[in-house]
């Protein structure tokens, strides 16, 4: 199954579930069913539940907001994540804050729904992974999707958190399958965290969130193939906050760590996970967790300056490389 | 009509079929939007603009930028990324920023921008000019603008192409009340014209450009048809082949066919060119 068909499987269930439950967003009517399908079908099963709207990201995600505070679960969808800047309002100064700064805790179930991220061409304001910004706001958690983790427990654990989520889900997986997996490598899940490995300890441990899965997985089958430097990866669902004990578990006897995303440099998600492994590894670590990100720059539409711009399966292999030396 | 009048029209439809060919033959790489069917509007507003106007485009920008440039190969180059192209292939078909003339991909956005620019050339007798959808009008910041714009006399064209629908998604589901009426709420003039002639399109909105130079911001609102897909291959209506056309219209008059042929093999020439040229290079 592919995941933008598990992604609207587990879309199905939440409404199926609660009719109350509302999803919001533009041009989700069928028979178009949202600009990347994940919403295809919904619209005509449960019409009365599905809301597409006019281009107004701000008010739809305050209308999700104004839902939840109603005690209902909302979920907006926002057609591409690089226009969740118009929402930011709503999701940073409303929705999270609710939570807690009205001195009882507020339950909020708003997921905030953001196809992210670049390689197809869509130009620098189509093309963003614009999930650092959302890194340690209170009351906010950020999930990222995963081809390895089932859409319908990622989208259960958030509503269960009663907290306001943005969900980022990287364009580029839609079409890949979920849970795939090929030899050498196999995966398991624990609480939320997926691994990537083959059958020994490794030299070096990644960590990534769910876009840069494959990536990851084909810098590791170089380096094993190539150098005998064995990889595992870590993925977990929910970016931030961080559960850091599992990660610190699986760290601890590696040689490197390696933080992976597809983010542009500068005030990442890894440069937070890398301050909290720090923490808890100082003086275990041979070396500082390194950082493997996109380069400082916009990006651009043309895809040869694209490739040079964006996180690549190389690049995660020269920093693993790198950070092993 | 004037002989070149009819060239841009023709060039930019011609420009963009050649477009959805590419893309057809996957020769293109990410995603355009045409204008097709909506041409007349930018090649009659260029026509009342001076070199000191600034303009801001949007996503289905192609027509703003040819009826303001005489430059499809810099344009074509910037869509494929090749050498020559406006902006070094960064930007792509919708971020564009040339001598004055600028787009982006955010809708709503380049308002409140436009409204910076006009009270930049306020008394200079120059004007800003942005093309807006009618989709576009979901965003706050058009009404933010808007009643800036009136507020303090801004020189702001706003230009609309009312093509009934924004990507998938038709004005009635989206749109409460009218333009017009939008307009007047903010004490901003608002003129509704049809989109079928040139001249006839400037002689309306001659005189009132003009005020818009002195100081009192203008929304034209065009009624048009969007002939094609949204971008590519994802149109969800039916008869669209029934919809009025220029092209349709005019082609029997005298003249058309030979201005036709001249801009159909002018951007096969175009294209043939820039296709043959390296990758765009770009300093970061
Ligand atoms: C802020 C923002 N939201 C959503 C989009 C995606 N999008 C691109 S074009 C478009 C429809 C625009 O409709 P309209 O303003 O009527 O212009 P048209 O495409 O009809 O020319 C949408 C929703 C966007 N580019 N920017
Ligand atoms: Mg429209």
């Amino acid at each position: 199954m592919r995941v933008v068909e598990n992604l609207n499987r587990a879309l199905h269930e939440v409404l199926a579930a609660d009719p109350k439950a509302r999803l919001l967003g533009e041009d989700l009517l069928d028979p178009y069913g949202g600009a990347f399908k994940a919403t295809r079908g919904l619209s005509t099963a449960f019409p009365g539940q599905v809301l597409t709207t006019p281009i107004s990201e701000n008010a739809i995600t305050g209308v999700g907001a104004g839902l939840a505070l109603c005690g209902e679960t909302a979920i907006v969808e926002i057609m591409f994540s690089d226009f969740v800047t118009l929402a930011f309002d709503q999701i940073v100064n409303f929705a999270a804050k609710s939570v807690s700064m009205y001195g009882t805790r507020v339950p909020m179930r708003l997921i905030v729904r953001l196809p992210t991220g670049g390689g197809r061409g869509y130009g620098p304001t189509h093309s963003q992974s614009l999930q650092k910004h959302f890194i340690g706001v209170p009351g906010l958690d950020v999930y990222e999707m995963s081809p390895l983790h089932d859409n319908r427990a990622v989208l259960a654990a958030m509503i269960a958190s009663q907290r306001p989520c943005v969900f980022f889900e990287d364009k580029v997986l839609y079409t890949k399958r979920m849970h795939q997996v090929d030899d050498p490598f196999t995966w398991d899940l624990t609480d939320g965290l997926a691994r990537v490995h083959v059958d020994a300890p490794p030299d070096c441990v990644i960590i990534a969130p769910g876009g840069v899965t494959h990536r990851a997985v084909a810098a590791m089958r170089r380096l094993l193939i190539e150098q005998e430097i064995i990889c595992t990866l870590l993925v977990p669902s929910r970016l931030h906050p961080l559960d850091v004990t599992s990660l610190v578990a699986a760290a601890r006897g590696a040689k490197s760590v390696v933080v992976a995303e597809e983010s542009t440099a500068g005030g990442t998600w890894g440069a937070e996970v890398a301050h909290r492994l720090h923490q808890e590894l100082w003086g275990v670590l041979r070396n500082p967790v390194a950082l493997a990100h996109s380069a400082d720059s916009v990006i651009p539409t043309a895809s040869h300056l694209e490739r040079a711009v964006l996180l690549t399966e190389t690049t995660i292999h020269d920093t693993v490389l790198e950070s092993l030396k | 009509m004037t002989t070149t009048d009819l060239d841009r029209l023709l060039l930019i439809r011609h420009f963009e079929r050649a477009l959805l060919d590419l893309f057809a033959k996957g020769e293109l790489n990410g995603t355009t939007h045409t204008c097709l069917g909506q041409e007349i509007v930018p090649v009659a507003v260029s026509g009342l603009l001076g070199p000191d106007d600034r303009v801001f485009s949007n996503h289905r920008g192609h027509g703003h930028y040819l009826a303001r440039f005489d430059d499809p190969a810099g344009l074509l180059a910037e869509i494929m990324g090749r050498e020559g192209a406006v902006c070094g292939g960064v930007g792509g078909s919708q971020h564009i920023l040339r001598d004055g003339y600028v787009s982006t991909g955010v809708q709503g956005e380049s308002l409140p921008v436009a409204a910076g620019a006009a009270l930049h050339l306020r008394g200079s007798g120059a004007l800003a000019c942005a093309y807006i959808g009618d989709g576009t009008w979901g965003e706050g910041a058009v009404y933010e603008s808007l009643n800036l714009a009136a507020l303090w006399g801004l020189p702001l064209l706003v230009v609309v192409e009312h093509n009934g629908i924004a990507q998938t998604t038709p004005t009635e589901l989206a749109m409460s009340g009218d333009i017009a009426a939008r307009c007047a709420a903010f004490g901003v003039r608002h003129v509704a014209l049809p989109a079928d002639d040139v001249g006839a399109v400037r002689a309306v909105l001659e005189p009132l450009v003009s005020s818009v130079r002195t100081g009192s911001p203008l929304v034209v609102e065009f009624a048009v048809n969007r002939l094609g897909p949204h971008s590519k291959g994802d149109d969800t209506r039916s008869g669209v082949d029934e919809l009025r056309d220029w092209y349709r219209d005019m082609s029997g008059d005298t003249g058309f066919a030979e201005a036709d042929a001249r801009a159909h093999d002018l951007v096969d020439s175009v294209v043939r060119e820039v296709k043959a040229r390296p990758a765009s290079r770009w300093d970061r």
